[in-house]
């Protein structure tokens, strides 16, 4: 059960996203950007951070990776693939899912607690969840507003497409609280908030954050 | 020397917060004259001589797959001397 | 184009130089052609006035800080003493831990963003120079009064230059300051702190040694940024060029900064560097002059080698280029094959610019001309030293007179007033709209941060041996004794790092004050070395490093004297540290400590525009028995909550403990408004589950800590005596006043 987790120039939340892998019973491979190798994994994880600085815009650049041509051929027979903040801006880049993350609505960089609710749990992500089942994980980002065009999104309301939304006030802007979505097939997740921050609740607000690890696991073994 | 311009600003639709701040900012400044400021991108790209016809067509393919993000951005491209 | 060559020089002697302009004194002048034998060569001159500069030289304070070194407790933990980029301290299992503190003060106010952002850079490459993994940064700052049309101008963009630097290297952010303060109107003070880690025998030092070694030059292209007044020379041995494009102010970006830091660990991983320094204040000139001072005492340096980001820079702008992101690294010529690699693999521009020699000589050429041929001492460590006048400035003895005369209240509706006022004024408000923009959770370590008293960060995952850190400053009292004043801000910042149950272990300082050529502002800065050396000597804590910022005012008004003490500890296993709040009923509440009258130099004589009186007298011993029972109540389990006194009192640190996880309180209080508002030092309120009574009474009198029981904890209020402060309301006063005051 190996799950690769890739580190771009400027990512931040890899050693993390490791971490969380092993935490909740699983083998992490440490997956370089140049390196278009994905040395036989069963998942991939797209962390979080300032790939290349964010310069362009963020992920822009990222999803160019020699690594991403692999990753987006495997996503597309259906490996289960993971982008979270940073990695959900590539995803997004890649048009691997659809719409875009723009700029925090109140232009700050908000790192907070942030409740959300689990809206879809028939994802390769997200299955170690019930339905609405509200947890408390870090949302840490600068550019986390979700935005489409009113099709897409009457499209991912009505195909239940919205994995995760933000419970309470809109920390950023985002259509219609969107904190997190999926392809649709399920095997592709894109989700703002960390949940590589909240596998304990010595070093994060909760232990929430393990269900997205442990679902894919158990998606591996079927 | 000629230089070809990329222009990137986000599509109407999408909030522009950037804008908003700065169009906040000038009346505190004593300026009156915005009605609605939206902020963009500008490109300048360098090439040897007098830019083709054919370094124009690779520009704007260039711009919507790289400079823009079609997803939420509009761009024009043109030629300054 | 005449370039100022050695040769040139020699047969030129007479050549007037604009020493003057570059900040050197006739006397200064005349020594540096003592040394040379000759008048120096333009690039020369440069570096000696850069060097020279008190910011660089330290030459104001070197009398007063060789303090730190005479009276030095004799440590075993301290592994790297004062002198090199950061000090080091070994915390048991094997790790080593560095860090320091540092100003950047005056860029800040130029340009609020990128002055705060590169000090956080900055700090953080002296802590990865030291061969460490830089694991964690903190922001004491200081504004002016929180409603100042300038306060507004610069302190957004001085959190959002913290948070964008530091958020992108991946470093969290666990603590800091954020106080308002008529002085620093016109001067405010950022400083940053940054932590790293490693294992002892990852340890590097700053010298050139081995004649033969490779001096090279990584990182960021070198373009004009923070030259300054060099321009007067770039002027004299070039002709212009078109408009001027020579910023003063030095431009970050924290991505190249952050591949620096992967690259540099991957090339320390392997061995590969002999020594290493990085490139802050004075660039190239610091770091070939401190390497070659450091190591086997020589070095050749071909600058033309080295990669520009604006070719129309001339030698004089490239030595005094402040450019960030650079770092110099002396390789052996059988490793630089592998240096290379690792440099290319993480696309970061690297250039061999030189090599090290024997004998006395730092050599720069230019093409092949001999423009720098200096004894690198005389540069780096031989710069002038001031013994300047000071004086006991006339106000001391005028504002101890002052009696400080401010309501003290004592009815129901008083006493909740006083305490609401005191939760919603700036100084003591709560600061998420500060900490909210900075990310406290990457590196997946961190154990606590604001508001915490101390930020805690694990450091190793299986043992969960951790490190606490905690900045603290009262400039009130300071500024009434500076010599106490520096003493009780030790105290305070050692005691932050124990109420959590960690010991503190090692010091590091920002010395921030006004100008050096006032015999006063001299004075409250000997005063406060003073206090400071002799408190680390009782406490047994040695001073580790720091920086000394001076020139802070406006015209002929210096700021309060603002020592701001860096406290570091160790702590065996974070999981059983003691937590700053309670979040159940049930238990009792103690306070550790006499309170006597100390409203002189407190946050309420502030609020009521009196500044005078008489500052406390700092009791290291109890102050240090006091810690030794917060240490030693963590590991018997003593206690369930412990947060400390300070600013705001009493008042202050129970508005806290309610708030923080939204558990109210209720306690019964003698002379109660004297007990909220009084600042006594060497105090702490702890929380402990009943069953525990007799250990706590037992361990205080042990350690002859007074022990008075004020309340217990549970319910959605605030009661004090007959007063009754809803949670909701308090929290209300408190969490309103930034998103009011800065948007």
């Amino acid at each position: 059960m190996k799950i690769g987790v890739v580190t771009f120039p400027g990512t931040l939340d890899d050693r993390d996203a490791a971490r969380a892998v092993r935490h909740a019973g699983g083998e992490s491979v440490a997956l370089w950007h140049n390196d278009a190798d994905l040395h036989g994994v069963d998942a991939v994880i797209l962390p979080g951070g300032f790939s290349y600085g964010d310069y362009l815009r963020c992920g822009a650049i990222s999803r160019f990776s020699p690594v991403m041509e692999p990753i987006i051929k495997a996503a597309q027979g259906g490996m289960p693939l993971l982008g979270i903040c940073n990695g959900f801006q590539v995803l997004a880049e890649a048009h691997l899912i659809p719409g875009a993350l723009t700029r925090n609505h109140e232009l700050h960089f908000l790192c907070r607690d942030q409740k959300i609710s689990i809206e879809n749990t028939n994802t390769a992500w997200t299955s170690s969840f019930t339905q609405g089942q509200e947890i408390v994980i870090p949302l840490k980002n600068g550019e986390g507003a979700y935005m489409c065009d009113d099709q897409t999104l009457a499209m991912l309301e009505g195909e239940g497409r919205i994995i995760a939304r933000y419970v309470g006030e809109n920390p950023n802007g985002s259509r219609n609280l969107i904190a997190g979505i999926t392809n649709e097939r399920g095997n592709i997740v894109g989700l703002m908030p960390h949940p590589e921050h909240a596998i304990d609740s010595l070093t994060g607000p909760s232990a929430d954050g393990l269900g997205f690890f442990t679902s894919v696991l158990k998606a591996m073994v079927k | 020397m000629a230089k070809i311009v990329v222009d990137v600003m986000l599509k109407p639709e999408i909030l522009d917060p950037q804008g908003k701040a700065v169009a906040a900012a000038l009346p505190r400044l004593g300026f009156t004259f915005a009605k609605d400021v939206r902020q963009g991108k500008r490109f300048e790209i360098e090439v040897d001589g007098e830019p083709t016809a054919a370094q124009l067509a690779d520009v704007e393919k260039a711009a919507e797959k790289l400079l823009s993000n079609p997803v939420i951005e509009n761009f024009t491209v043109r030629v300054e001397k | 184009m005449a370039l100022d060559t050695v040769a040139h020089a020699q047969s030129n002697p007479d050549t007037t130089q604009p020493f003057a302009e570059l900040g050197l004194k006739p006397d200064e002048y005349a020594r540096i052609k003592e040394i040379l034998g000759r008048r120096p060569t333009s690039s020369e001159l440069a570096m000696y006035s850069v060097m020279w500069s008190e910011h660089c030289s330290y030459k104001s304070s070197k009398v007063h800080l060789k303090q730190f070194g005479d009276k030095a407790v004799k440590t075993d933990a301290l592994l790297v003493g004062i002198g090199e980029n950061a000090g080091v301290v070994d915390v048991g299992q094997g790790y080593a831990v560095t860090f320091k503190i540092e100003s950047h003060n005056h860029p800040s106010f130029i340009e609020p963003y990128q002055g705060a952002a590169t000090g956080v850079g900055g700090i953080v490459r002296d802590i990865l120079t030291m061969g460490a993994r830089p694991i964690a940064v903190m922001d004491p700052l200081r504004f002016g009064p929180a409603d100042a049309a300038d306060t507004r101008r610069v302190l957004p963009g001085i959190i959002a230059g913290v948070g964008g630097y530091g958020n992108c290297l991946g470093l969290p952010n666990i603590g800091g300051e954020v106080v308002f303060d008529q002085t620093y109107l016109g001067n405010p003070l950022v400083n940053a702190l940054c932590v790293g880690v490693m294992k002892h025998s990852d340890i590097k030092l700053a010298k050139a040694a081995g004649a033969g070694n490779l001096v090279v030059l990584y990182g960021a292209k070198t373009g004009g940024d923070g030259i300054g007044g060099v321009s007067v020379l770039a002027s004299e041995t070039f002709e212009s060029k078109g408009p001027a494009k020579r910023p003063a102010v030095q431009v970050g970006d924290p991505f190249v900064e952050k591949v620096l830091i992967e690259c540099s660990l991957e090339i320390f991983a392997e061995d590969l560097v002999v020594g290493i320094q990085d490139l802050g204040g004075a660039g190239l000139s610091c770091a070939t002059s401190e390497l070659a001072s450091g190591g086997s005492g020589g070095m050749k340096v071909q600058l033309d080698k080295v990669p520009l980001r604006d070719p129309s820079l001339s030698p004089e702008e490239i030595l005094m280029s402040e450019s960030q992101e650079r770092m110099c690294a002396i390789v052996e010529p059988s490793k630089i094959a592998r240096f290379l690699e690792i440099c290319e693999k993480w696309d970061v521009t690297v250039t061999v610019i030189g090599e090290v020699t024997d004998g006395n000589h730092l050599e720069i050429t230019w093409n092949g001309e001999l423009i720098v041929d200096v004894p690198p001492r005389t540069v780096a460590h031989d710069g002038p030293v001031y013994n300047r006048p000071l004086a006991q400035p006339a106000y001391i003895d005028v504002v101890a007179k002052e009696v400080i005369n401010v309501p003290i209240p004592s009815t129901a509706e008083e006493i909740k007033a006083t305490v609401l006022k005191l939760a919603a004024t700036p100084n003591l408000a709560d600061k998420s709209w500060v900490t909210d923009q900075y990310d406290r959770y990457v590196q997946g370590n961190s154990i606590q941060s604001q508001p915490d008293d101390s930020g805690m960060v694990r450091i190793d995952e299986k043992t969960h041996l951790g490190v606490a850190i905690a900045t603290d400053a009262n400039a009130n009292w300071s500024y009434l004794n500076p010599y106490e004043g520096a003493k009780l801000a030790l105290a305070e910042a050692a005691r932050n790092i124990a109420t959590a149950g960690a010991k503190p272990l090692a010091v590091t300082n920002c010395l921030n004050f006004g100008s050096p050529e006032d015999p006063g502002v001299m004075w409250q800065f000997a005063e406060s070395v003073r206090g400071l050396a002799d408190g680390c000597l009782e406490m047994g804590l040695p001073v580790t490093g720091g920086n000394v910022s001076f020139y802070n005012q406006t015209g002929a008004v210096a700021i309060l004297p603002t020592p701001v003490i860096g406290v570091l500890g160790v702590i065996d296993d974070v999981r059983t540290r003691t937590p700053m709040s309670f979040d159940r009923a049930g238990l009792d509440l103690y306070l550790l400590g006499e309170t006597e009258n100390h409203l002189a130099g407190s946050e309420w004589a502030y609020m009521h525009n009196q500044r005078g009186g008489v500052a406390p007298i700092a009791d290291l011993q109890r102050e240090m028995r006091l810690i030794e029972l917060l240490v030693v109540g963590r590991t018997k389990k003593i206690f369930t909550a412990a947060h400390d006194l300070s600013q705001g009192g009493l008042s202050a640190t129970l508005t806290e403990m309610v708030l923080r996880y939204n558990t109210g309180a209720t306690v019964q209080l003698e002379n109660v408004g004297l007990a909220l508002l009084s600042e006594t030092p060497g105090r702490v309120v702890v929380a402990i589950d009943p069953s525990q009574t007799a250990a706590l009474t037992s361990e205080a009198a042990s350690q002859k800590i007074a022990l008075t029981k004020i309340g217990s904890t549970g319910g959605d209020s605030l009661v004090i005596n007959d007063a009754k402060i809803s949670l909701t309301e308090l929290r209300t006063a408190h969490t309103e006043t930034f998103p009011r005051l800065f948007g």
